[in-house]
């Protein structure tokens, strides 16, 4: 599976030889755990393995919250109450699931920034860069719908808000929004349907990430300095990598346990510090709250969202040309949605021939300013809609675009990039010293 | 590099996540030191007996808890009633039960009374549903550090009323409330951007608690600040009826992790020592 040479799975006794000819699945298994990895990852390259811990925990909590939520608008309410209050152990399982969600979104974020940082989004990682990036998207569709089963204020307003940016699109918007509400309002469909796809779509995901694991075991992970593995030959790769097992997996189980410790210590003592407190009251359709904010993973974009107000010059231009069919509304919706899609596109974006950031003096500081940018534009996003807020969500919209509409392919042109290793090797050996014997 | 600016970054992003509930104007929130604040702190039992007390007297009166089972008043990490207490409290409320298409008197299986009055939310939640929980500015430094929650929201509220403000004409509905930010102004009390330019607002709920409102069976002194603190922390407990279990099913999680953390550190160390090789000195 991998194109860098190493030991593949022999079977050896007539059982092994029995099963590996029908299926081979323990050379797969084999062959997956003991990938040839390399040995300079820095404690960036560890977000993989919590994302993975974050989607079995989410879904193993999820099956078990499901056995007593009731998805009615009548009695979800009082059935997460129930869950809460009467099933044993389910006050701590739901606020799991709760912050699960929250620290699944930290990492999906760290582990991004981390592949725009060191390029890994770059040939030949293309595909699993986008396929990541439809994970991501799946992660955000099934948070949200998640957000709206316990029937709050906020999962009802919610709800209420972001479907109607599907009525923003010209001439088909109001007959889509009712078609994914399953009538002319959130109504008990809309909480049926978002139970059931709430349920399917980690299912989804988790195939995702399969297919993601095999592209980059296909490519060989990148690393800190963005060089390959050699490939040449067997004893060449193995100067520049690790197997997987054991020296990743306990490298990894360790930075695992240690954010374990942190998210049990936010699930034990501040359970509801991330969440809002409005959710706590049971919908209603007729009180809408004074000020309605998405989760905070959602922040970025709602800002990006919200900051194309019609008295922007890019919004009555593009209302002007296309003859007031891209109105202001619709305008923050594509803006939303674009600002994924040119992340998405960066492989193609980025013309640099270097790729970790590394060695890119210049690239570094858009990058930086790019993560204040999120940052900024994650705090402008939980602000009420009115300046100085909307000036700066503007602002940071326009870098976020920026980066990889202007800044990234310009780079590529202009740049200076600074002397890279020849080889994994020789980056490892700068930190650690030249092994005195070969590395076993 | 990398790391480094990555933690400050994830504080930044844990702070302008508290900033997503800055909600409306604050009203005047009092800090209340209520001994279940912070990683280690448990609920009062005592203090939830009085609290209980009060509401049974007071809020009762109009509000419900309709999710409150009678049972858990037994429960450990509660108010903690005896058996017999619990049911003979039971009894008094009338239930409708379906079976006998008639009134009985409560069992510990059924809930308390749902509210009494249209217009008096359901108390169960009310400390979990109330601000006072973001900040200053929406930090939520002030939830992180003093332990501001509902439970002082619902203190300030009980301590709240004062007389109206100047501003105010004197035909005004309901009572002016420092702590209460969700009710009508008089359009005397707007400035010219339509913002109100006194900290509370007015309230339909009339002065509740005056000052010896309840006689405590322990002797304590039945304040206004008393009764209050009692009550807000009672109604803790009926939002927050596993807080105890959690607490500590949180810190055996922390305990046992931090110990796996450290004998992976070890091994993992170990295991990379022939492979890093590491200079000497």
């Amino acid at each position: 599976m991998s194109g860098i040479p190493h030991d593949h799975y022999e079977p050896t006794t007539p059982g092994q030889k029995w099963l590996h000819n029908r299926l081979p699945i323990v050379g797969l298994l084999y062959d997956t755990i003991m990938i040839p990895t390399p040995k300079n990852l820095n404690w960036m390259w560890i977000w993989g393995i919590v994302l993975t811990f974050c989607l079995v925990l989410q879904i193993v909590t999820g099956i078990i919250l499901v056995m007593h939520y009731t998805p009615h608008v009548d009695l979800a309410f009082a059935s997460v109450e129930h869950i809460m209050r009467n099933v044993n152990g389910g006050h701590f399982i739901r606020y799991l699931h709760m912050n699960g969600a929250s620290l699944f979104f930290v990492a999906v974020y760290l582990h991004i920034f981390r592949g725009l940082y060191y390029g890994s989004y770059k040939a030949p990682r293309e595909v699993t860069w986008i396929i990541g990036m439809l994970i991501y998207l799946m992660m955000m569709g099934t948070a949200f719908m998640g957000y709206v089963l316990p029937w709050g204020q906020m999962s009802f307003w919610g709800a209420t808000v972001i479907t109607g940016l599907f009525g923003a699109i010209p001439f088909i918007g109001d007959a889509l929004q009712t078609w994914l509400l399953g009538g002319p309002a959130v109504d008990n469909a809309t909480l049926n349907r978002f139970f059931s796809l709430h349920y399917l779509l980690p299912f989804v995901i988790a195939a995702l990430v399969a297919l993601h694991i095999w592209a980059f075991h296909t490519t060989g992970n990148n690393n800190p300095t963005g060089v390959e593995v050699r490939r040449t030959s067997k004893a060449d790769a193995e100067k520049d990598t690790v197997p997987f097992w054991p020296y990743f997996v306990i490298k990894d189980l360790f930075a695992l346990a240690v954010i374990m410790v942190v998210f049990f210590a936010v699930v034990g003592f501040m359970p509801n510090y991330l969440g809002h407190p409005d959710n706590y009251i049971e919908a209603d359709a007729l009180v809408t709250p004074a000020h309605i904010v998405p989760e905070w993973y959602f922040l970025p974009f709602y800002a990006i969202l919200r900051a194309f107000t019609s008295d922007v010059w890019v919004v009555m231009f593009a209302s002007w040309i296309t003859g007031g069919i891209i109105d202001a509304k619709f305008f923050g919706v594509l803006a939303m949605f674009g600002a994924i899609a040119v992340m998405a596109l960066a492989p193609w974006l980025d013309t640099s021939s270097v790729r970790s950031g590394r060695y890119r003096p210049m690239f570094k500081w858009w990058f930086w300013l790019l993560v204040i940018d999120f940052v900024v534009l994650m705090w402008a996003g939980a602000m009420p809609a009115e300046p100085p807020y909307s000036t700066i969500s503007l602002i940071g919209s326009a870098y976020w675009f920026a980066y990889f509409l202007v800044i990234l392919p310009l780079l590529g042109v202009i740049e200076k990039p600074e002397a890279q290793p020849a080889t994994i090797e020789e980056d490892f050996d700068a930190h650690y010293g030249k092994a005195q014997t070969p590395a076993e | 590099m990398f790391r480094k600016t990555g933690i400050a970054a994830l504080t930044a992003l844990s702070l302008s996540a508290g900033g997503a509930f800055a909600a409306g104007g604050a009203g005047h929130i009092e800090d209340v030191d209520f001994s279940f604040e912070g990683p280690f702190g448990k609920f009062d039992q005592v203090q939830l007996q009085r609290g209980l007390k009060v509401y049974t007297q007071i809020c009762a009166a109009c509000h419900g808890l309709q999710y409150v089972p009678l049972r858990t008043l037994s429960d450990e990490g509660g108010p903690h009633l005896p058996e017999d207490q619990m049911r003979a409290y039971a009894e008094q409320f009338e239930v409708y039960d379906e079976e006998i298409d008639d009134f009985r008197p409560a069992k510990p299986t059924d809930h308390f009374p749902m509210s009494q009055l249209e217009t008096a939310p359901d108390l169960s939640l009310m400390a979990k549903k109330r601000a006072g929980f973001h900040g200053p500015y929406g930090t939520g430094l002030a939830q992180l550090f003093k332990g501001m929650g509902g439970a002082e929201y619902i203190y300030s509220l009980m301590v709240g009323y004062e007389e109206p403000p100047e501003c105010a004409p004197d035909d005004m509905d309901g009572s002016y409330n420092a702590a209460f930010t969700a009710g009508g102004y008089p359009e005397e009390c707007k400035d010219e951007h339509g913002k109100p330019t006194v900290p509370g607002s007015w309230i339909s709920m009339a002065q509740p608690l005056w000052g010896d409102d309840v006689e405590y069976d322990d002797g304590t002194e039945a304040t206004i600040e008393q009764q209050s603190e009692d009550v807000a922390a009672f109604l803790m407990w009926t939002a927050e009826p596993k807080m105890m279990a959690r607490k500590n099913a949180g810190l055996t999680g922390v305990i046992f992790l931090t110990v796996l953390s450290v004998l992976l550190y070890l091994t993992n160390k170990r295991i990379w020592a022939p492979i890093k090789n590491r200079r000497q000195g």
